[in-house]
Order: structure tokens, then C-alpha cells, then sequence
């Protein structure tokens, strides 16, 4: 029994007019994470042993063991990772239902704007002139936001770190639930390390994206890339977290099926 | 006068590089009694408790009166050089290769004639000063030293066979960012290091001091090291790994902390990964460059610093888990000393107490501060010791540890 829809992507995917795009970073112990004031408990970076190299330790195979914390690298964040989001139904990776798994997606470019400003929120205003140019946002959309931060130099000018903390931009405290409310969408993603701004403790309420998202059991993409090669409308996200048992979030592959016409 | 040492010339890279060789290791069991001492920088030899007489060598009973109560304690170390001559000539792989070589007999104010290597500034007939040492294989040797320093002794090639001086070495500070770190590099050059090579975990984070001091002198080099990331310690020895001659491992990880406060083990795992198996990935990329280069010429590698921790001796119970990790790079330390051995490439371990850096804010003074305890790493390897106890508070723990061990775990418990 066949299913015309799946035969007729394939063949888009194999003649190219449907492409593949990798958001993905590679998985490296340099790879910034995200810095939390010293006291506080710390997400482990990726870290990497080799076990065997067709050596002694194993002739004929190489592998490697590593470690890493749940929010390490291009990761998703489960409604489960916020306190807000700690009572939702299915509000972990290993509950969280697999169609949720693949979804389309909007790309709102700020990456001018985030040039000349590392602190630049995305508002409700910015977002409804993003409409008038490309469409409304679809039901249970990603929004994605372009800022050209994984061009970055790692993990100096990434992290953007000065005395009052790190500067990077994210979403303001108004729009998040706006998208949630007026336009339901799946989740928000970013190229930065988190999906709030780096300065978004001082907003109200603090780490608004994290609060509103996770609260309305929606989720969360982060250190994206190629966000560049992306049309503003009509690619569709398969982002699959790992199956950890309760887990509030997980390094992922973040595919993007991008028509090129 | 000694000579002073001329600043090494650019290696050539054509030429094969003298391999280690060590002077002679056998020694009695009693005569490690001799090598404790020049571990720990102290002049001690048996005394009877009976009749009172010096012995040397070191031996079971005593040599004037056969008492078996010969215990180890200080003595006068002022004699009289009786007698030199300088070695021409010798079968000994070690020796043939540092020839001449001066030794000598002393006739000490304490008893014992000795034989001793003796210091070019020594005059015949004169008063010298014995002291012990370590010499390349990790045994102790007398050196008969002038009565009172002289300019650049500690420059003569017999006494720079015994220690491990700065002077016109390149220093590896594994995490140069911290005080304690930043305070090493800064005495290092002021010992004469030719450059100190200031590890650095997080590039991300500007540090105005630090900034300061690298731009302070030409002979700092900032380089990327985090201990936790085996592929940054492995590229970084890859780079940098011929011109270490004396590592000092000032990564640390210093949390508070019990162990039934706290409901996981990551901030145990987190300290055992910078204070355990960084050493451990230190060892395994700089260590075997360290070994090779062990002979070569006037900066040849000698030494690797560890400060460890008063504590790693005695658990500090309100800081359990970072104890535990000090106590654990305490024993790796012990199994990096026995495999540098081979080569002559001493391990020093630093034993301070508390320091006075951030993350010791609560602890009430005395504390060492961080200049402090880089002085005494710096004279530490001048005089080629194996232990250093820094500061009153580790001095204290260490002398009752010896008297009633169980009386300081209950008391640091409290």
C-alpha cells in the first residue's frame, strides 16, 4: 500500500526540488554553553573520550564515549525544562507526542537589526510588518529568528559576555504571548545559546520565552544555523529529541525540508 | 665565583637530544631516611638516644653504642671541608656525561665525616653548609654549599642538577586566569623564567587583571587549556609540549559543600574532572614530552607542580566532595611521580591551606595570599624539594596529623 503524498516527496527529495538543510552545530568541546552565574548547578559541555581507535584498546573499531548535559549544543528545550511548563501533560521528550516532531516553519530575519544591536528584542509591531511582507504565521508553526548569530566567532563574540552579563537578542516579553495566543504557533528557535535574549532576566517576567512556550506546553530550539539558507515561509522542521526518560531537553538533529523554486 | 648561567641558545634542531640518565638509585632502606628529609627540605640525620652520637651513613643500631633507638632528627649541618677533589673520569653513564665533577670530605660539627658533592665556591679548609638534596633520581645526596650564599650559586651545574629553578625555564600554568595562578606566573618571571605559558579556560570572559598582566611582560602567552577537554589538553601539548620544562597544575575546582546537603554528584564529578582527571590528562600529554626532554642541556624539563590541598591529607568535611578530589590527585600524584622518576623529572606537590580567592570569601584569616604561595612554589623548586606546606594553617595540620590523626578529623568535622 503506497501513499502518493510520500511517494511524490521522495521523488522531490531525490530530483533536488526539495532540499535538505542541516540547522545543526557539530557537536564539539569548545561549542559554547550557556553560563549561569557560578553558584548555581552548570550544564556539562560536550565532552568526548576515545574508547578505541583500531588500536589495542580495539583493533578493528573506533568509537567514542561522551557526556554532555540535556541543553548542550544545537538542542530542544521540553515544556518541562521551565517551571512553568512543570504540570503540562506530556511535557517531556519521551512524552512528548512524535508528530509534535516535524512541523513547518516561519524565519523572521533580524539579522540587520542584530548588527547594529546585540541586545535587539523582537516585538508584536516587528512581527506584524514581517506578515505584511510574507503571510500570516500558520497554526502550530516554529518561529525561527535569523539573527546570523552562529556566524559568529565562537565562543567569544557568540556568547557576547561584558560586565553586566551576555548580550544577545531574543524575543520581548509582549510577543511571546502574542505568537502563543494569536497565532499558535509550536515554538520559538534561535541561533544564540537559549532562546531568550541574553539580557532577558531583566525582563518581565524574566526569560519570557522560556516562561510563556514552556508554560502554554510549547518548546523550544536553540544554537541553530544556517538559518540563512532558509526561505521566510514553507520550509518544514523534523527536530526529534532524544528519548530520555523525563528528559527536559535534549541535543537533537535539526533538519530542514526547503523547497528550492 | 660561579659563573652565571648564560640564557640557553635556540635548541638546533638537527641534533638528537641527549637522552635522561639517572646517578646511582640503591640505597638501604634506612638511608631513605636521608631521602624523606631532602623531599621535605629539612637536615636531619639519626641521633642515639642513648649515647647521643650523630650516625652517617644511616644505619639499624647505633655505631658507638648499639642502641636501636636512632631516631631522625635535625642536627647541626656546619662543618669543614677537609678535603676535595674533582672527578675526570667516571664509568657511570650519569657522571661521565656532567664531568668534572666535584666532591669532597666534610667534617661535621655534629660528628660524621661525610662525602659530599661539593659547590665550586667552596674553599678547602673552609666552613661549608651541608644540606640534603634530591638528586636526579630522586635520592638524597649531601651538596656542600658555601657558608654564606654567593652570587649565582645557585647558577653551578653540580647544584642545578639538584633543583629545579626557574631560571631560564618555560613554565606551563595550567589555569592562568585564577589568582593563584596569575600570582605563579607573576613569580615565576621574577625568578628568571625565559616564558610562562598562561592557560585559559574561558576566553569568553574578560578578566582586567589578567589582561593586565599578560600585557605586562613579552615573556606571557595566553594559551587556550581546559583541563576537562582531553582534545584541548591534547592539542595543546601537541604545541606547545616540547618547551614546558616546569608545569604547575593551578586548576582547581572549589566548591562547598558536605555530602548529605546535596541531593547529586555534579559538583563532585565537576571538582574530580578539573582536580582528578585534568591532572591525569595533563600527565598523559605533557608527561612523556616532559621524560624525553628531561636531559636537555641547561633548561632541560624538570619539574611538575601540583597544589593540591592541606585537606588532601585530612578531609574537610564541609567540603567534602572537593577533598575527596584533593585527596585523589594527592594518589594520582604519587603514581605521576613513580613513572617521572625514570626520567628525573620531579613531582612537586604543594600543600597550602586556605587561600585567599574568592571562593574561600567565608573562610575566616589565616589565609595565604596567593603571591604567598607562589613564593613558596618558586622556592620550592629552587631548592628541589618534594612537599611544600604553605602557611600556618597547613604547618598546624600537618605536625597533629603526625601526633593524633584522629583528633583532627574530629575537630574538622565540628
Amino acid at each position: 500500500m503506497s501513499n502518493p503524498v510520500l511517494t511524490q516527496f521522495m521523488a522531490e527529495l531525490l530530483s533536488g526540488r526539495v532540499k535538505l538543510v542541516d540547522l545543526t552545530q557539530t557537536l564539539t568541546p569548545e561549542f559554547p554553553i550557556i553560563q549561569l552565574p557560578p553558584e548555581f548547578g552548570q550544564a556539562w559541555p560536550f565532552r568526548i573520550e576515545e574508547i578505541s581507535r583500531y588500536d589495542e584498546r580495539g583493533p578493528a573499531w573506533y568509537w567514542n564515549n561522551f557526556s554532555m548535559s540535556e541543553h548542550t549544543g544545537t538542542h530542544f528545550d521540553a515544556p518541562i525544562h521551565w517551571i512553568s511548563g512543570k504540570d503540562q501533560p506530556d511535557n517531556a521528550v519521551d512524552s512528548i507526542p512524535v508528530e509534535n516532531f516535524i512541523a513547518s516553519a516561519c524565519v523572521i530575519d533580524v539579522s540587520a537589526e542584530c548588527a547594529e544591536n546585540p541586545d535587539f528584542l523582537l516585538t508584536v509591531e516587528y512581527v506584524k510588518a514581517w506578515e505584511q511582507k510574507h503571510g500570516r504565521i500558520p497554526e502550530r508553526a516554529w518561529v525561527l529568528m535569523r539573527t546570523d548569530w552562529s556566524k559568529r566567532a565562537m565562543p567569544r563574540e557568540y556568547l557576547n559576555m561584558a560586565e553586566d552579563g551576555a548580550h544577545s537578542p531574543g524575543p520581548d516579553a509582549e510577543v511571546v504571548p502574542w505568537l502563543i495566543q494569536e497565532r499558535n504557533v509550536h515554538g520559538f528557535g534561535t541561533e544564540s545559546v537559549g532562546t531568550d535574549a541574553g539580557q532577558a532576566h531583566h525582563l518581565n517576567p524574566p526569560y519570557p520565552c522560556h516562561y510563556f512556550m514552556h508554560g502554554n506546553n510549547r518548546y523550544g530550539l536553540q544554537c541553530l544555523t544556517n538559518l540563512d539558507l532558509l526561505p521566510p515561509q514553507g520550509a518544514v522542521i523534523f527536530a526529534a529529541p532524544l528519548k530520555i526518560r523525563n528528559g527536559s531537553g535534549s541535543p537533537l538533529r535539526v533538519l530542514a525540508l526547503t523547497p528550492t523554486v | 665565583m660561579t659563573e652565571p648561567l648564560v640564557k640557553p641558545k635556540k635548541k638546533n634542531p638537527v641534533l638528537r637530544t641527549r637522552l635522561a640518565t639517572l646517578p646511582p638509585v640503591p640505597r638501604s632502606r634506612s638511608a631513605l631516611g636521608l631521602t624523606r628529609a631532602a623531599a621535605e627540605g629539612v637536615f636531619e640525620m639519626q641521633v642515639c638516644a642513648d649515647c647521643g652520637t650523630v650516625q652517617y651513613p644511616p644505619r639499624e643500631v647505633c655505631g658507638s653504642c648499639l642502641s636501636e633507638h636512632v631516631a631522625w632528627k635535625p642536627v647541626d649541618n656546619r662543618g669543614e671541608l677537609i678535603a676535595t677533589t674533582t672527578l675526570r673520569h667516571s664509568n657511570d653513564l650519569y657522571f661521565r656525561e656532567r664531568l668534572p665533577w666535584r666532591v669532597g670530605t666534610v667534617k661535621m660539627a655534629a660528628g660524621p665525616s661525610v662525602v659530599a658533592h661539593v659547590h665550586e665556591d667552596c674553599a678547602e679548609g673552609g666552613t661549608v653548609r651541608l644540606t640534603l638534596k634530591l638528586d636526579r633520581s630522586g635520592q638524597a645526596v649531601l651538596h656542600a654549599l658555601p657558608e654564606k650564599d654567593t652570587p649565582n650559586m645557585n647558577d653551578a651545574p653540580q647544584l642545578r642538577e639538584s633543583t629545579c629553578d626557574p631560571k631560564f625555564r618555560r613554565v606551563l600554568v595550567t589555569d592562568g586566569k585564577s589568582a593563584t595562578g596569575m600570582a605563579v606566573a607573576r613569580a615565576m618571571l621574577e625568578a628568571g623564567a625565559n616564558a610562562v605559558f598562561l592557560g585559559d579556560a574561558s576566553t569568553w570572559k574578560t578578566v582586567p587583571a589578567f589582561d593586565k598582566l599578560v600585557a605586562s611582560d613579552p615573556r606571557l602567552q595566553v594559551v587556550e587549556l581546559d583541563v576537562t577537554d582531553t582534545d584541548s589538553v591534547d592539542r595543546l601539548a601537541a604545541s606547545i609540549g616540547g618547551k614546558v620544562e616546569i608545569l604547575v597544575n593551578t586548576a582547581d575546582y572549589l566548591r562547598d559543600g558536605g555530602i548529605l546537603n546535596r541531593k547529586d554528584v555534579n559538583l563532585a564529578r565537576d571538582a574530580m574532572e578539573v582536580n582528578v582527571l585534568g591532572l591525569m590528562r595533563l600527565a598523559q600529554a605533557f608527561g612523556p614530552g616532559m621524560c624525553f626532554r628531561a636531559a636537555d642541556g641547561s633548561n632541560n624539563a624538570v619539574a611538575w607542580v601540583n597544589i593540591l590541598s592541606i585537606h588532601a591529607h585530612a578531609a574537610l568535611p564541609a567540603r567534602g566532595a572537593w577533598s575527596a578530589s584533593k585527596a585523589a590527585a594527592l594518589s594520582l600524584s604519587q603514581t605521576l611521580r613513580a613513572e617521572l622518576r625514570g626520567a628525573g623529572v620531579r613531582v612537586m606537590n604543594v600543600f597550602p591551606g586556605p587561600v585567599d580567592e574568592e571562593w574561600e570569601q567565608l573562610t575566616p584569616p589565616p589565609k595565604i595570599a596567593p603571591s604567598g604561595l607562589a613564593k613558596a612554589i618558586v622556592k620550592g623548586l629552587q631548592d628541589g624539594v618534594e612537599d611544600v606546606y604553605v602557611g600556618d594553617i597547613a604547618e598546624e595540620l600537618r605536625t597533629r596529623l603526625r601526633e593524633n590523626h584522629k583528633a583532627v578529623e574530629r575537630e574538622l568535622g565540628q
